[in-house]
């Protein structure tokens, strides 16, 4: 019987929770790495055995794990992040030069093809690969280096690469995203790239329409078609049908546009997910209801979901990897908070129930669909 | 085989987990025995801990490890400096401690 493994990970560990295709019985393994912050746990498409995990902490950096087994046992594998070249300089928070220094990987995401291949996004922002299953990284620097990476500058969470997509039709063009320089394209499998913002508009930057500066949050597409993407930016959910090359806002009838997460339900390319945040400054749900909102066409209509969900003292936050889907025929949607619950919906986000509670602050969250 | 003495290595709790030990690790050094020889053979013997403790290309000390030995803080010394003679003998261990930090 096919089943869902969702990967989540905490600020003291991670945590695999699995379930069979109903959906209504999970078991909970973990932690894992308890202590330490896992900032994401992803499976490989090509392998769903193969995991890889980013574990980090203030005392001893950067390690990277990696799984053959679905999680049951786990390898330390290369840890060791260089930016090619000169790493040169961007923005600091007050405008001078700072030199480039790696922080930490934010979001791993495997090759769609292969399970050796597995692509970092790190702080500060940069774009890495590795072909050996981790053992040994390599700076893509062209995206470091296309030329507006001396003007990036750091968002209030750090200078994070945190969104990688790999088009599943077009395999040498992938997305990435970075907090607070905006959204680029490659379409030479990561050699070049190119900064894809027109249309955001932020009033948090000089230039309120510049090229770069911009903080998106999180880019998501459905897989059968990958030239409309959708973006939840600090402020403004946003929707481009052309691949990046202009945006327009989708914000409709939401009762605020900040937030984090944004998903496509995994049948449906125009049915999408987000979860509204008060604001920049109050980074809990309006009302202390928990609310997950719903678009069935492509944004500007949204609806609220608030079965099962609290409705009422609720104060945490969803952070932006922390939403994902499964693909089973009832389109599963997962969330984690950072108040230390997982919601799981096994019917598109009708309802909700958690699958975990107590759990320390959810960084990330990803599904796999198991056969 | 040589004869040099074993030095006494004391992880932090979350370092021995990652490289999976249990109790003290031993190492035998025939060179002088410095901070920087003795974390070479550590991390010779376990390739896990690079970058955990210091960097993995200016080799500096990451800032919350502290460096112990003898009652003493060698945490600022420099790396090519002498350890105390307890611990090149192996009557003290060399101690690599996480800071103190909250949460």
């Amino acid at each position: 019987m096919s089943g869902v493994r969702v990967l989540v990970g905490t600020h003291k560990g991670a945590f695999v929770i699995t379930a069979d295709g109903k959906r209504d019985n999970w078991e909970i393994s973990g932690p894992h790495f308890g202590g330490w912050d896992i900032y994401h746990v992803k499976g490989s498409p090509a392998d769903p055995r193969r995991l890889y995990a980013s574990q980090c902490s203030s005392w001893s950096g950067q390690v990277i794990q990696r799984s053959d087994d679905g999680g049951l046992s786990w390898e330390p594998v290369g840890n060791k992040f260089s930016y090619e070249g000169r790493p040169g300089t961007h923005q600091w928070y007050d405008g001078t030069p700072h030199p480039w220094e790696f922080e930490r990987v934010w979001h791993l995401e495997p090759s769609l093809d292969d399970p050796d291949t597995v692509y970092a996004g790190v702080e500060d922002a940069g774009l890495f690969v590795s072909s050996d299953g981790g053992e040994n990284w390599q700076e893509l620097p062209g995206l470091r280096g296309h030329g507006t990476g001396s003007s990036w500058q750091p968002g209030a969470g750090g200078m994070c690469l945190h969104t990688i997509i790999v088009d599943p039709l077009q395999r040498s063009r992938m997305f990435t995203a970075i907090s607070a320089a905006g959204a680029f394209r490659s379409d030479d499998s990561g050699q070049t790239w190119k900064p894809i913002n027109r249309g955001l508009h932020s009033e948090g930057i000089p230039d309120e329409d510049a090229e770069v500066g911009h903080c998106v949050h999180r880019i998501a597409l459905h897989p059968s078609r990958p030239d409309v993407l959708y973006m939840q930016k600090h402020w403004d959910v946003m929707r481009s049908d052309d691949a990046g090359e202009n945006w327009r806002e989708i914000s409709g009838n939401l009762p605020t546009d900040f937030g984090f997460p944004i998903d496509v339900h995994a049948h449906e390319p125009e049915t999408i997910y987000v979860v509204p945040i008060t604001s920049d400054s109050l980074h809990f749900p309006p009302d202390g209801r928990l609310r997950v909102y719903r678009s069935r066409t492509g944004g500007d209509e949204w609806e609220p979901l608030t079965a099962g969900l609290p409705q009422q003292h609720c104060y945490v936050n969803v952070l932006r990897d922390a939403m994902a889907v499964d693909s089973l025929d009832e389109c599963g949607i997962y969330f984690g908070t950072t108040g230390g619950q997982v919601y799981a919906s096994a019917d598109s986000g009708d309802t909700w129930a958690p699958i975990a509670e107590h759990l320390p602050a959810v960084l990330s969250v990803e599904v796999q669909t198991l056969p | 085989m040589s004869d040099a003495p074993a030095i006494r290595v004391v992880l932090p709790a979350h370092l021995r987990r990652l490289a999976r030990i249990n109790g003290e690790v031993r190492l035998t050094i025939t060179s002088p025995v410095t901070q920087r020889s003795v974390l070479d053979a550590l991390e010779a013997s376990y390739p896990m801990l690079r970058g955990t403790i210091r960097d993995h290309d200016t080799k500096r000390r990451r800032a919350f490890i502290r460096f112990f030995a003898c009652e003493e803080d060698l945490s600022h010394d420099e790396p090519d400096a002498s350890l105390p003679d307890a611990v090149a003998s192996g009557a003290e261990p060399f101690l690599i401690v996480g800071a103190m930090a909250g949460g």
